[in-house]
C-alpha cells in the first residue's frame, strides 16, 4: 500500500475545459485532492462535476488545463490508463458483468495466474475473503453478481479499487439508491479507506451526508470552479448560496393560478417492493411537487400513473374516471401526459426529426384516412416547436444534436400539442442551461395558470420549493409528508425526505 | 478496521449452493436425458446398443458435431454466432480429399494441419468482419455461409471424392478403436478438455464470458475484446475445418454438400446443452453433451418407429425448448435473487 | 392551440427541411442501391447475350416473386430489430401443407387458404416467443426454421407431390397480355402497396420505426411494442405460406426441401437495400431495388453461363458489403463531424447530470 511519498496533492485539475460542439460542459474545471482527505464536490444539476469526473476516469478528453497526479503531468485517453494508475471511480449505477461472479468481476483481466496461464481460484478466492472482510462485507464471493442490491454492486466495486490499490476513488452520488443502514456501512469504508491515505472524492446533493462525511468541499456552478472550503469552515446556507449564486427566490416566477376541482386522483396505489399506498390530489391550476432523494420512488409512481408500468392496487382517476392500469394509451385518451426522467432514452427517439418527436403523441389527430405524412408532421408540430422556442435549424433537424434544453423543450412540445388536462414532469430541468430552466419554470406556472394540473417530480429542493402549491414528499416508496407552500422549507422537506412518516402527515385532499 | 454491519446479503449458504446445483444441474439433466434416450431405444432394439456398429455409431456419430459445437459454443459465449462452419467444414473435408489426390506424398498430419489452419484462416475472415467492422456476427457469418458453400460447389464441380481416393492410413483413423472407444471420438474428446480447461481456467477464456455477458462494460474495463472475439471465431473455423478432416475420415465420400446444415445442429447442441444465445453463460462439457444427446435422438428416432425424416423437426422443437426453458429459469432465479435481497432489508 | 405567453412575442419561425429537396430526394442509401440496379442492368443488357429480351424479364420476375413478396415483412422485422430466419421454413412448409392437401383431394382454394393459415399460426408462435416469452428473435427463428423445416420434410419425407390442378399451375405462371410481365405482379404490387403505406405513411408504420431506434422511448410515447412486433410476424408468416403456394404451383412439385436457403436471399435483399440491420432506419423502395438487383445478377450469371453456385458466392458477398458498407459510413461520418458519436448516446455525448 503505497502511500503518497511528495508533498503534492494526490490528484490537482487547473483549468479543464471541455466542450461539446457548442455545448460547453466544463469552463474551468479546478480541484486539489489531498491524500488522506474525503473531498466532497457539490453543485446543481448542469455545474459540471459529472463532467470533471469523466475526464479524471480517461473516459473523456479534456480540450484545455491540465491534469496532475501525484504532482505529475497525466493525460489519460483511456479508462484502463486512469484504472492503472490508480483512480477508481465508483458510479451511481455500477456496471457489472451479470452473469459472472462476485470473484470474477472483481478480478476479471487480472486474475492471479499460476503456471501455465491457469487461473489460482483459491488464491483469487483467499484474496476476496480477505478484501471483503477488510471492509466489513459478507458477500459470498461465488455468486453471480446478478440480482444484487446497488449497494453491494458498490461494495463490490470498492473492492475492486482496493484490491487495484487505487488511490484516488470517486464516488459519483453513490448514495442516492442506498437505505439508512447501507449508507452507514458505505461511510464506515470510505472513513477507514481515507485513513489508509486514500484521497477519496464524495459527490452528492445531501448535504447532511456531505457535512457530516467530508472534510473539504468544492462548489462548482455552471461549469466554472467556485470556491473550496473545509467543511468546518462553512455551512448549508452558504454552500447552496455558493451553487446557485442568487437569490433562490428570484429564479422562480411563481404565477397566481386559481384553483379548481380536481383532476388527477391517486388513492392507494401500490406496486409491492416499489412504492406503498399512493394518495394525493393534483387540482386544476395546481403544481404538486414530488420531493424526495433519488431513489425514492417517484418516477416510478409516476410511470405506474401512466401506465408504463403496472401496478398492483389502488385507482387512478381523471376527471373522476378511472384510468386503466399498465397502457399508456389509456392515460393519453384520459388526458394525461408525462414528460419522462430520462430525456434521452425515455422521452425522444434521438435518431428521429424534431418534427417527428413533436407530432410523436397527436398521430391520430394528423392522419387523413389513416395515412400520415412527413409534410403533415412537419406542419403540425412547427408551431409548438416556434411556440416554445426549440433552438433547431429546421424541422427535420435530429433531435440528438439539439442541446439538453432544447431536447427538453421538444419532449414538453410534444405533449403539450396533446393538450393534457394534468402535466406530470419528471425532473424539468435536469442537465438544462440556466436560461431554458427559467423558461421551463415560466410556461410550468402559465400552464397551471391556464388550468391544466400540474406534477412535478424534482430533486432539487429549490425548485420544489419555488414551484410548487404543495409539496408531496416520498421516501422509500411511500409518502412521508405533504407540506403546503407556506409552511414549506428545505428543512422540512429534507427531513421527510431522509425520515419516516410523522404523525403530522396529512394525505392530500 | 471495523466490521461494520452488514446490511444486504449475508452469505446465503444454502441458496448458493442451490444455485450451484443449478449450473451443474443443466449438463447433469442432459447428461440423464441421453441415458434416458439409449435406455429407451435400447429396449426396443437391442441392437442399438449392443450390436458392434450400434455401439460404434453411439460414440462416433457425435463426435464430428462435437466438434463443430464446441466452436460454435465459444462464440456463442461472447455474445456472436457462427453460422458458417456447416459450410467451412465441407470446404475442409474437399480440401483434405484434394490434397490427398494431388499431392499423394504428403504424410496424413501434415494433411490434418493444413485443413486446420485452413478453417481457421475461413474464421479469421469472420472474425475480423465482426470485430473489426462491427457488423452483427449473425449478417457476416450469414453471408460466408453461402459464399464459402459457393466455393465448395463451385471447386467440387460434378466431382466427389471417393474413399478409394484417400490412403488407407487416413481412413483407419475412422475405424480404428482404442479399448472399443472409436479414435475419433477420443481425438475429439481430447480437444474438448483442451478447449474447456482453456475457457474455464485462463483469462483469455474468463474473459470471453465478460464480454458476452455484458459487451459494454467488457469494453469500459479495458478488456481486449477485438482479440478474443478474433479469437473465439478463428477457434471455431479451425474446430470446423478440423472437424472437416475427420468427416474425411470417417465417411469417406465426399460431396459438394458436406457439413450442409451442420451450423443449425451446432447451435441446437449448444443451446440445449446450456449455452445462452446472448453469450455469458453456459460451457463446452454442456455442448458437447448436447451434441451427443441430438445425434442419439436422431439415431434413436427410427428405432423408436418415428421416420427419421423428422429429425430436423426434433432438432427445432429441442431448440425452442431449451431456450424457452431457460428464459423461464433465468427469470424466477432472478426474481428469487431480488426477493431475498429484499427480505434481508 | 393554446397561448403559451412567453416574454418575447416574436415567434422565431423554424425552417420546415434542414436539407434541399433534390439532396433529400437521391442523397440516400436507396437512391444509390436503385442506381446500381439501374446500372447493372444497363450493362447485362449490353454484355450479356439474351439479357435485353422479354423472356428474361419474365422468368426474372416469376423467379423473384417469392423473395419479392417476403421481403416486404422482413423490412419491417428488421427495422424494429428483429429478425425472421424462418421464412424459407414455412415455405416449404407450406408447399408440402399443399401438396398434402392436394393429395387428399382437398379443393385447392380451400388448400390455399389453409396454407396461409397455417403461415399465420408459424408466424404467431414466432411472435408469442419473442414478444410473450421475451426470448430474442434470432435464438426463436434458429429454432422455428428448424421445427418449421423439419416438419415440411417429416410430412413428406422424401417423396414430391407433383399433380396440381392445371388451372391453378397455368395461373401461377400466367403473362399479361403480351407484354411477358408475369400476372403475380399483379400480386406483389397489390402486396408492395399495402406495405409502403402501412411501414411509411401510418401511426402503425411510425411506431415500427421508433421500436427500430428506441423501445423504451416507443414505449413511453404509447407503442405497443409487443403487439406490433407480433402483427409483423404473423404478417412474416402469412406472406412465406402464400409464396410458398406460388412456389409449388409454379415448379409443379411439392417437396420438403423446397425454397431451402431462401431466408439469405431474402435477408441480402433486405440489407442491400439499405435497411440497417440494427434498427430504426430504411425504406421499401430500396429494398424492391436490392430484391430485383439480386435477381438481376442471378439472371445474367445465369445467362452468361455461370454456375448457380457463383451466383450464390456473390449474394454471400454481397450480404456482406451491404453491411460493412454502413459501418463504412458511419465511421466515415463520424471521422468527419463527431455527430453519430452524440447521437449514439455513447460516452461521448453530451452529460446528463453534472
Amino acid at each position: 500500500m503505497k502511500r503518497s511519498q511528495t508533498h503534492a496533492p494526490a490528484l490537482e485539475l487547473r483549468g479543464v475545459a471541455k466542450a461539446f460542439g457548442q455545448v460547453v460542459a466544463l469552463r474551468d474545471g479546478q480541484l486539489t485532492l489531498q491524500p488522506g482527505s474525503i473531498h466532497a464536490l457539490v453543485g446543481e444539476n448542469g455545474a459540471g462535476k459529472s463532467t470533471v469526473v469523466k475526464i479524471i476516469a480517461g473516459l473523456y478528453r479534456r480540450d484545455a488545463g491540465e491534469i496532475r497526479l501525484n504532482g505529475e503531468l497525466v493525460d489519460f485517453t483511456s479508462t484502463a490508463e486512469a484504472k492503472q494508475a490508480g483512480i477508481a471511480v465508483i458510479y451511481q449505477e455500477p456496471t457489472l458483468f451479470p452473469d459472472l461472479s462476485v470473484t470474477e468481476n472483481i478480478f476479471m483481466g487480472r486474475q492471479p495466474v499460476g503456471t501455465f496461464g491457469r487461473i489460482d481460484r483459491s488464491r483469487m478466492r483467499s484474496e476476496v475473503e480477505s478484501l471483503f472482510s477488510q471492509l466489513g462485507v459478507a458477500m459470498d464471493p461465488d455468486r453471480t453478481a446478478d440480482g444484487l442490491s446497488i449497494a453491494d454492486q458498490q461494495m463490490i466495486e470498492i473492492a475492486k479499487a482496493v484490491s487495484l490499490d487505487a488511490q484516488v476513488l470517486i464516488m459519483d452520488e453513490p448514495t442516492a439508491a442506498l437505505s439508512g443502514v447501507e449508507v452507514e456501512r458505505l461511510f464506515a469504508v470510505a472513513r477507514s479507506l481515507r485513513d489508509e491515505g486514500r484521497a477519496l472524492v464524495f459527490i452528492s446533493h445531501r448535504f447532511d451526508e456531505v457535512f457530516d462525511l467530508c472534510d473539504t468541499i468544492t462548489v462548482m456552478r455552471d461549469g466554472s470552479y467556485v470556491s473550496t472550503t473545509a467543511t468546518a469552515d462553512t455551512n448549508p446556507e452558504k454552500i447552496v448560496a455558493e451553487m446557485v449564486g442568487r437569490e433562490i427566490t428570484e429564479l422562480f416566477p411563481k404565477l397566481e393560478a386559481e384553483i379548481g376541482a380536481p383532476l388527477l386522483e391517486v388513492e392507494g396505489l401500490t406496486s409491492p417492493g416499489i412504492f406503498n399506498d399512493i394518495s394525493f390530489t393534483v387540482r386544476a391550476g395546481e403544481i404538486v411537487g414530488l420531493a424526495g432523494l433519488v431513489g425514492a420512488g417517484r418516477s416510478e409512481v409516476a410511470r405506474a400513473i401512466f401506465g408504463v408500468d403496472g401496478y398492483r392496487t389502488g385507482t387512478v382517476k381523471v376527471d373522476g374516471k378511472r384510468v386503466a392500469p399498465g397502457k399508456p394509451t389509456a392515460a393519453m385518451r384520459a388526458g394525461l401526459a408525462l414528460v419522462p426522467e430520462d430525456r434521452r432514452k425515455q422521452g425522444l427517439v434521438l435518431e428521429e426529426s424534431v418534427a417527428r418527436n413533436t407530432a410523436a403523441a397527436i398521430l391520430d389527430s394528423i392522419s387523413k384516412l389513416g395515412l400520415i405524412t412527413t409534410g403533415a408532421e412537419n406542419r403540425a408540430a412547427r408551431p409548438w416547436s416556434e411556440q416554445l422556442e426549440v433552438k433547431a435549424n429546421a424541422m427535420t433537424t435530429l433531435v440528438g444534436t439539439l442541446s439538453g434544453g432544447n431536447q427538453q423543450k421538444v419532449v414538453l412540445a410534444k405533449w403539450l400539442a396533446t393538450n393534457p388536462k394534468v402535466l406530470i414532469i419528471d425532473e424539468p430541468t435536469r442537465g438544462i442551461d440556466v436560461g431554458t430552466k427559467s423558461e421551463v419554470h415560466r410556461l410550468l406556472s402559465t400552464l397551471a395558470q391556464q388550468g391544466m394540473g400540474v406534477l412535478m417530480i424534482s430533486s432539487e429542493l429549490p425548485e420544489v420549493l419555488g414551484m410548487a402549491d404543495r409539496v408531496v414528499v416520498m421516501r422509500e416508496g411511500r409518502i412521508t409528508a405533504t407540506i403546503d407552500r407556506e409552511q414549506a422549507t428545505q428543512e422540512n422537506v429534507m427531513h421527510a425526505a431522509t425520515h419516516g412518516a410523522n404523525e403530522e402527515t396529512e394525505h392530500a385532499a | 478496521m471495523s466490521t461494520a454491519q452488514v446490511m444486504s446479503t449475508e452469505p446465503q449458504n444454502g441458496f448458493v449452493r442451490g444455485l450451484r446445483k443449478l449450473a451443474s444441474a443443466r449438463e447433469a439433466s442432459i447428461l440423464l436425458a441421453l441415458a434416458i434416450v439409449v435406455l429407451i431405444a435400447t429396449l426396443r432394439n437391442s441392437n442399438f446398443l449392443f450390436s458392434p456398429d450400434g455401439y460404434r455409431d453411439l460414440w462416433l456419430t457425435p463426435s464430428l458435431l462435437l466438434l463443430v459445437a464446441v466452436g460454435q459454443a465459444v462464440v456463442l459465449i461472447t455474445r456472436n454466432v457462427d453460422l458458417s462452419v456447416g459450410s467451412v467444414l465441407g470446404l475442409s473435408a474437399y480440401l483434405t480429399g484434394r490434397l490427398f489426390i494431388d499431392m499423394p506424398g504428403l504424410p496424413v498430419i501434415v494433411v490434418m494441419l493444413i485443413a486446420v489452419v485452413f478453417g481457421a484462416l475461413l474464421g479469421f475472415v469472420n472474425g475480423a468482419l465482426v470485430a473489426f467492422a462491427r457488423v452483427p456476427a449473425l449478417v457476416i457469418t450469414l453471408g460466408t455461409m453461402y459464399a464459402y458453400r459457393g466455393i465448395n460447389v463451385l471447386w467440387t464441380g460434378s466431382d466427389r471424392i471417393n474413399a478409394s481416393d484417400m490412403p488407407k492410413e487416413f481412413l483407419g483413423l475412422g475405424t480404428a478403436q482404442i479399448f472399443t472407444i472409436p479414435v475419433l471420438t477420443i481425438i475429439s474428446v481430447v480437444v474438448l478438455i483442451a478447449v474447456a480447461w482453456w475457457l474455464r481456467n485462463t483469462r483469455a477464456g474468463r474473459e470471453n464470458y465478460a464480454i458476452g455477458s455484458d459487451p459494454a462494460a467488457a469494453e469500459l474495463y479495458g478488456l481486449p475484446v477485438t482479440r478474443r472475439v478474433l479469437t473465439a471465431f478463428v477457434l471455431s473455423g479451425a474446430l470446423a475445418g478440423f472437424a472437416g478432416v475427420l468427416y474425411a475420415a470417417r465417411y469417406g465420400t465426399i460431396n459438394s454438400q458436406a457439413g450442409f446444415g451442420w451450423e443449425l445442429d451446432a447451435v441446437g447442441a449448444a443451446v440445449i446443452g446450456g449455452v445462452a444465445i446472448f453469450g455469458g453463460v453456459g460451457t463446452v462439457w454442456g455442448a458437447a453433451i448436447g451434441a451427443f444427446l441430438l445425434m442419439t435422438i436422431n439415431r434413436a428416432l427410427p428405432v423408436v418407429g418415428v421416420p427419421d425424416f423428422w429429425q430436423r423437426a426434433v432438432v427445432g422443437v429441442l431448440i425452442i425448448g431449451a431456450i424457452v426453458l431457460d428464459r423461464v429459469l433465468s427469470l424466477r432465479q432472478h426474481r428469487k435473487l431480488i426477493e431475498e435481497r429484499e427480505v434481508a432489508q | 392551440m393554446s397561448a403559451v405567453a412567453t416574454q418575447t412575442s416574436s415567434l422565431r419561425p423554424i425552417a420546415e427541411y434542414d436539407r434541399p429537396l433534390w439532396q433529400r430526394l437521391f442523397a440516400t442509401r436507396e437512391m444509390a442501391i436503385i442506381g446500381l440496379l439501374v446500372v447493372v442492368v444497363i450493362v447485362a443488357t449490353a454484355i450479356v447475350p439474351n439479357f435485353g429480351s422479354k423472356i428474361t424479364l419474365t422468368y426474372l420476375l416469376m423467379d423473384m416473386f417469392p423473395v419479392l413478396i417476403m421481403a416486404l415483412p422482413m423490412t419491417a422485422i428488421i427495422v424494429t430489430g428483429e429478425i425472421d430466419l424462418s421464412v424459407a421454413s414455412v415455405v416449404g412448409f407450406a408447399s408440402v401443407l399443399t401438396g398434402v392437401l392436394t393429395q387428399a383431394g382437398v379443393p385447392f382454394g380451400l388448400t390455399i387458404i389453409l396454407a396461409i393459415a397455417a403461415g399465420l399460426i408459424a408466424g404467431f408462435i414466432n411472435g408469442i416467443l419473442v414478444t410473450a416469452v421475451g426470448l430474442p428473435s434470432l435464438a426463436v427463428t434458429i429454432g422455428t426454421l428448424a421445427l418449421y423445416r423439419g416438419l415440411a420434410i417429416g410430412l413428406l419425407g422424401t417423396t414430391a407431390v407433383t399433380d396440381f390442378p392445371q388451372f391453378w399451375t397455368d395461373l401461377a405462371k400466367a403473362k399479361l397480355g403480351s407484354s411477358g410481365i408475369p400476372a403475380s405482379v399483379l400480386i406483389f404490387v397489390v402486396l408492395a402497396v399495402v406495405f409502403i403505406l402501412m411501414l411509411h405513411f401510418t401511426k402503425f408504420g411510425r411506431g415500427i420505426y421508433s421500436i427500430g431506434l428506441s423501445p423504451e422511448a416507443a414505449r413511453f410515447s404509447g407503442v405497443n411494442v409487443e403487439r406490433t412486433k407480433l402483427v409483423l410476424f404473423v404478417l412474416s408468416g402469412a406472406v412465406a405460406a402464400l409464396a410458398g403456394v406460388y412456389y409449388t404451383l409454379r415448379y409443379g412439385s411439392a417437396r420438403g426441401d423446397n425454397a431451402t436457403g431462401m431466408e439469405m436471399q431474402v435477408i441480402a435483399a433486405v440489407l442491400l437495400g439499405g435497411v440497417s440491420i440494427f434498427g430504426g432506419r430504411g425504406a421499401l423502395h430500396g429494398v424492391i431495388a436490392g430484391v430485383l438487383l439480386i435477381g438481376v445478377l442471378g439472371s445474367a450469371l445465369r445467362l452468361a453461363n455461370v454456375g448457380a453456385d457463383v451466383i450464390n458466392i456473390i449474394t454471400g458477398v454481397l450480404l456482406i458489403l451491404a453491411v460493412i458498407s454502413s459501418s463504412v459510413f458511419a465511421a466515415v461520418r463520424e471521422k468527419a463531424g463527431g455527430r453519430k458519436r452524440r447521437l449514439a448516446g455513447m460516452p461521448a455525448a453530451k452529460p446528463e447530470n453534472s
